[in-house]
């Protein structure tokens, strides 16, 4: 029935009445609007509102006490700790995603497919679970006899753990579409492995590493649920910025919580727009 | 050489990092066989935990999967001023950290705040309660809907919608008829997606919720509360279970992604 309607409807090319016109139409009525508004209202109300509250609170006691609430030791090692630590995992993955999309689009062996579909884990994992996970493995009672709990080298490994696909998922797309004749000729031209890979392949791949590395970085600052067990939460030394907020907001003190929060938002959000800026010159260049 | 020694890194990072750590988990809670697994999931605690993670998961899924269709029809198909706006917006929770959604909702919808005090006058408590917990949840995986619907909406074109259209059904035969089906599976990868996270959900829950054992804990909350309290069968148990979930998830992402 369906079938036929859309075969019966679809007009002959150029036909009076067949164009955008009656959408177009259709998209400044009421319809739209309620839709627009509605859609509005419940980002507004889950999202902008909350958000902006934050931010609002965090300054309602004036510029000093936000400063001093940044500033106080705790906070502030928590948050050098983590910008300090998201750089650092931003520039393993950056490094070790490319190398993993490399060998995923480009190397072949047996169970490849497996280890492709185990890059997305980290994402369906919940974060609490990647940190038991994590310090089963490298905690007191690790098997290895590697022992991270408590330290900021196990920091470091949950955010390793949460961020990988990032810059794996970013990168491997592209090398995937990546013209195979440009390296074949460089290469007939007397290039070395080395010079086509720095001259040809790597500049192509450059926008996508950059732009899941910066993924991985907003990622990492934001990061709580993975790094609560392995951290052992010692302010001053393991203690990141998310587990910070959370034990000011245990200590009733929402002021000071709301002054980070605003830190990490406001770092996110450079991160993000930067990527866009990143994004857009390499479109352009593309 | 220099291709196998990538190989080596690429797959040694790859399994000290993801593959032994997940596997220890699944090998330390079934070492001891099926049972003490099956027990630690049927404790009263694991089991309340569990039906407040389906109850929270389930309107957090629903309420995203009407917006998110809503939304990508919007963003697809109709044009207003902000659209450029709403587009960027719609990505925002992702960029959020997990306990600073719990901080904003805790400041608006807070007994203590003027929106849940009112609300707390009407009897309906928010935080510590149920429907912040939902809130929390839809507030994480809000993007998944929209980004799984839009670009399949953008594909399939509107020919059809206008032939519907202009033999005279209504938008909702429309939609039910013609757009619903055009975006099925894409619309399952968003809500699987959708699912997952929200059932995996734990810091913007663990703040709202104020972590009220057998009363607003989940199975991520108890797998924590269960680990600090030195019962690692049950934090272990339950871990893996959540695990499982997430497997299951994948393949059926992998399943159901849009190719190419």
């Amino acid at each position: 029935m369906t079938t036929d309607v859309a075969v019966a409807a679809a007009p002959p090319p150029g036909s009076p009445g067949g164009g955008a016109r009656p959408r177009s139409r259709w998209s400044v009525t009421g319809g739209t609007a309620l839709g627009v508004g509605s859609a509005v209202l419940y980002l507004s109300l889950i999202v902008l509102i909350p958000l902006a509250v934050v931010a609002w609170r965090s300054l309602d006691q004036g510029p000093g006490y936000f400063w001093r609430a940044v500033t106080t030791p705790d906070a502030w090692a928590a948050l050098t700790l983590t910008v300090g630590a998201s750089f650092l995992v931003a520039l393993i993955n950056l490094v070790m995603g490319t190398i993993i999309a490399w060998v995923l689009v480009r190397d072949r062996f047996p169970g490849k497919a497996v280890v492709d579909t185990l890059i997305d884990l980290p994402f369906a994992l919940p974060t609490i679970v990647a940190g038991l996970v994590l310090l089963a493995l490298y905690g007191p009672e690790s098997p290895l006899g590697l022992n991270l709990a408590y330290s900021r080298a196990g920091v470091v490994l949950a955010l390793l753990f949460v961020t990988l696909p990032f810059v794996v998922r970013t990168v491997q797309p592209v090398l995937l579409e990546l013209d195979k004749e440009m390296e074949q000729a460089a290469a007939s031209l007397g290039a070395s492995p080395f010079q086509t890979f720095r001259r040809i392949i790597l500049p192509n791949l450059v926008p996508a590493m950059l732009s899941g590395t910066a993924l991985a970085f907003t990622r990492s600052i934001a990061e709580f649920g993975s790094t609560v067990l392995i951290s052992g939460n010692l302010p001053f030394k393991t203690q990141v910025a998310a587990v910070n907020i959370f034990s000011q907001i245990e200590g009733d003190n929402t002021t000071g919580a709301a002054a980070i929060s605003t830190v990490l938002l406001v770092v996110a959000l450079v991160a993000l727009v930067s990527l866009d800026l990143l994004q857009r010159w390499g479109s352009r260049r593309g | 050489m220099a291709k196998h020694g990538l190989r080596v890194i690429a797959i040694a990072y790859l399994f000290f990092l993801l593959v032994l750590p997940v596997g220890l988990i699944v090998w330390r809670t079934f070492g001891d066989g099926l049972g003490p697994f099956v027990e630690a999931l049927t404790s009263a605690s694991a089991v309340h935990a569990f039906q407040v993670t389906l109850t929270v998961a389930l309107w957090a899924v629903a309420a995203n999967t009407v917006f998110g269709i809503g939304t990508a029809i919007l963003l697809v198909r109709h044009n207003f001023p902000g659209k450029r706006l709403l587009n960027a917006l719609i990505d925002l929770p992702m960029a959020v950290s997990p306990v600073v959604v719990g901080l904003a909702l805790i400041l608006v919808y807070g007994k203590f705040a003027p929106v849940g005090g009112l609300l707390e006058s009407w009897g309906v408590q928010v935080i510590f309660s149920t429907p912040g917990m939902v809130l929390a949840t839809v507030f994480v995986a809000l993007p998944l809907v929209v980004r799984a619907v839009v670009p399949v909406l953008e594909e399939l074109g509107d020919e059809q919608e206008q032939a519907a259209h202009t033999l005279g059904a209504s938008r909702l035969q429309t939609f039910l008829r013609i757009t619903l089906p055009g975006i099925r599976w894409a619309l399952a990868y968003g809500v699987v997606l959708c699912l997952a996270r929200s059932l995996g959900e734990y810091g913007a829950v663990a703040v709202v919720s104020g972590r009220l054992v057998d009363q607003t804990q989940t199975l991520t909350l108890f797998v924590e509360e269960r680990f600090q309290n030195f019962d690692q069968p049950a934090a272990f148990a339950a871990a893996t279970a959540l695990a499982l979930i997430a497997v299951i998830t994948l393949l059926l992402t992998k399943f159901l992604r849009p190719k190419g």
